[in-house]
């Protein structure tokens, strides 16, 4: 039996609802004295339990704001659980957005050393895979040009060679694939499928179910936080589209 | 224990992080003006210059060499002023990055900090340059100079992370603080020397102004030419120090909640 990579048990994010956002003393005081101090709270993710093995392709489906992104952001360590526990072993490499640390005026050069650094990677490791990258991305003859005359494929391109360059133990992708034209998304697959075969595990979020079937062998079912159903992706998707045409 | 090794690992992890943030930030500073990186050392000589037009006559008995005093009074104090200011919203303007990748949050303002340092080492040319013109004696003790820095680093580093982390969940405080450095601004000896003020001013200055510590160590070091006091250098490191642990524990008290309020 393989190991588990990633152990989620009664897991549950807290969100603060936008609306009672108290940002200033004054309002603060306020509400202190009215007794409204209260922080609103919305679960975005509720009691959830899932247990992920070594090598396994995931993907995540539910509806617009039903908790999938919050799910990936408590797995890469950028939101912290409010109950339950999240234990995860091994490397993680996130693409919950493509270039997040891109800065505009910066040259693609010295953005693909700084998107490198942010992911956690040592000068030397960049120094090391630069020219992969920059022969994966397809942009030798825009690396001097800031990065803020790029178009939205070439930046999308980009950070997912800084991204994937690696051969993490836990792929992280949201939705990154959306942009870039049918050439890069094809290329991004092979590269994603090469990495699943390289023994990567996959947590993969998309709306394309078809996309989600050629990549993934599991899924999980998500809806306003819960858990509705995990196992078998082929499974788990056919009831999930079954639901949203009632 | 585990976890203050763990943490100290982390902390050397992403010094790479920093020091490319810091090169990016004066990258950006100078790019695409045609001097770059000499306006560092310009535009302080330029505000002497018309600082000591201004204020010479007002205080030139009480102090000797006025231009070196001034100049090194407003590098200080503009490296606190100005690092702590960036640090403040290095967590807000970052608040994208935040969201995306895990990055432990304090490199932001330590990076602010630091790149403010750099600024300020580079300006000490526009020092340099006065002291030749002013024909100023040199001695062996301006090379202690980066001992007083490094107290004023230490103690930004400090300010800057408990500023970061409070303007999250309250953003007056940005306004607060601007009102706050004008203050702190003429309650330091910068253009005009301490005798001028009341004596109960005087006493506040001395004992509760850290960077009135820092100015005065360095300007000893360079117009006197000879080692400051030694109960102020303690303090000088006493005040780094103390701001660094209040600014690393409100940090850590509240970074988790970053998230939920950027």
């Amino acid at each position: 039996m393989a190991d588990n990579i990633i152990e989620i048990n009664d897991l549950t994010i807290r969100f603060n609802l936008a609306s009672e956002k108290i940002d200033n003393i004054k309002e603060y005081f306020i509400k202190l004295i009215k007794r409204q101090l209260l922080f609103q709270e919305f679960l975005a993710i509720d009691d959830f339990s899932l247990n992920i093995k070594r090598g396994e392709s995931w993907a995540l489906v539910g509806v617009n704001g039903s908790g999938k992104s919050t799910l990936l952001k408590a797995i890469s360590g950028i939101m912290k659980p409010y109950k339950g526990t999240i234990k995860v072993n091994g490397t993680i490499a996130p693409m919950i957005e493509l270039g997040a640390g891109f800065d505009a005026n910066l040259t693609a050069r010295e953005n693909i050393y700084l998107n490198g650094l942010i992911l956690g990677h040592s000068k030397k490791f960049m120094e090391e895979h630069f020219d992969s990258i920059v022969e994966f991305a397809e942009i030798e003859k825009f690396l001097d040009s800031p990065i803020k005359n790029f178009s939205s494929g070439m930046k999308a391109r980009l950070g997912f060679a800084v991204a994937t360059m690696v051969n993490p133990d836990i792929l992280i992708c949201d939705e990154v694939l959306a942009v870039g034209d049918a050439k890069f998304k094809k290329k991004c697959q092979e590269r994603m499928k090469e990495m699943l075969s390289g023994g990567t595990t996959l947590i993969f979020v998309s709306h394309n179910i078809d996309q989600v079937k050629e990549l993934c062998d599991h899924a999980a079912w998500i809806e306003k936080g819960h858990l509705i159903q995990a196992g078998e992706v082929n499974e788990v998707c056919d009831a999930y589209t079954k639901s949203l045409n009632l | 224990m585990n976890i203050w090794k763990l943490r100290i690992e982390t902390f050397f992890h992403y010094i790479d992080l920093i020091k490319e943030l810091v090169s990016k930030d004066l990258k950006l500073k100078y790019r695409r003006s045609v001097l770059g990186y000499l306006w560092s050392i310009l535009n302080p000589l330029l505000i002497m210059i018309i600082m000591t037009m201004v204020f010479s006559r007002m205080f030139d008995r009480n102090i000797e060499n006025y231009a070196v005093y001034l100049l090194i009074g407003r590098t200080i104090f503009e490296f606190v002023n100005n690092s702590t200011s960036q640090a403040m919203i290095s967590i807000r303007t970052n608040y994208a990055l935040i969201k995306k990748v895990y990055i432990p949050k304090y490199v932001f303002p330590l990076a602010k900090i630091t790149s403010g340092m750099v600024d300020c080492v580079f300006s000490l040319g526009a020092l340099l340059i006065v002291m030749i013109f002013t024909k100023t004696p040199v001695s062996p003790y301006l090379l202690l100079f980066p001992f007083v820095v490094l107290q004023a680093y230490i103690f930004s580093c400090g300010l800057g992370m408990f500023l970061g982390q409070a303007v999250v969940f309250f953003r007056d405080i940005q306004y607060i603080y601007k009102a706050f450095t004008t203050a702190w601004m003429y309650l330091t000896p910068i253009f005009y020397p301490l005798e001028q003020l009341p004596e109960k001013l005087q006493w506040v200055v001395v004992y509760l102004n850290p960077l009135y510590s820092y100015i005065t160590q360095f300007r000893v070091l360079v117009i006197d030419r000879a080692m400051p006091e030694t109960w102020m250098i303690v303090s000088g490191f006493v005040w780094a120090i103390v701001m660094l642990l209040f600014g690393m524990i409100t940090f850590k008290r509240s970074q988790d909640r970053f998230i939920l309020y950027i």
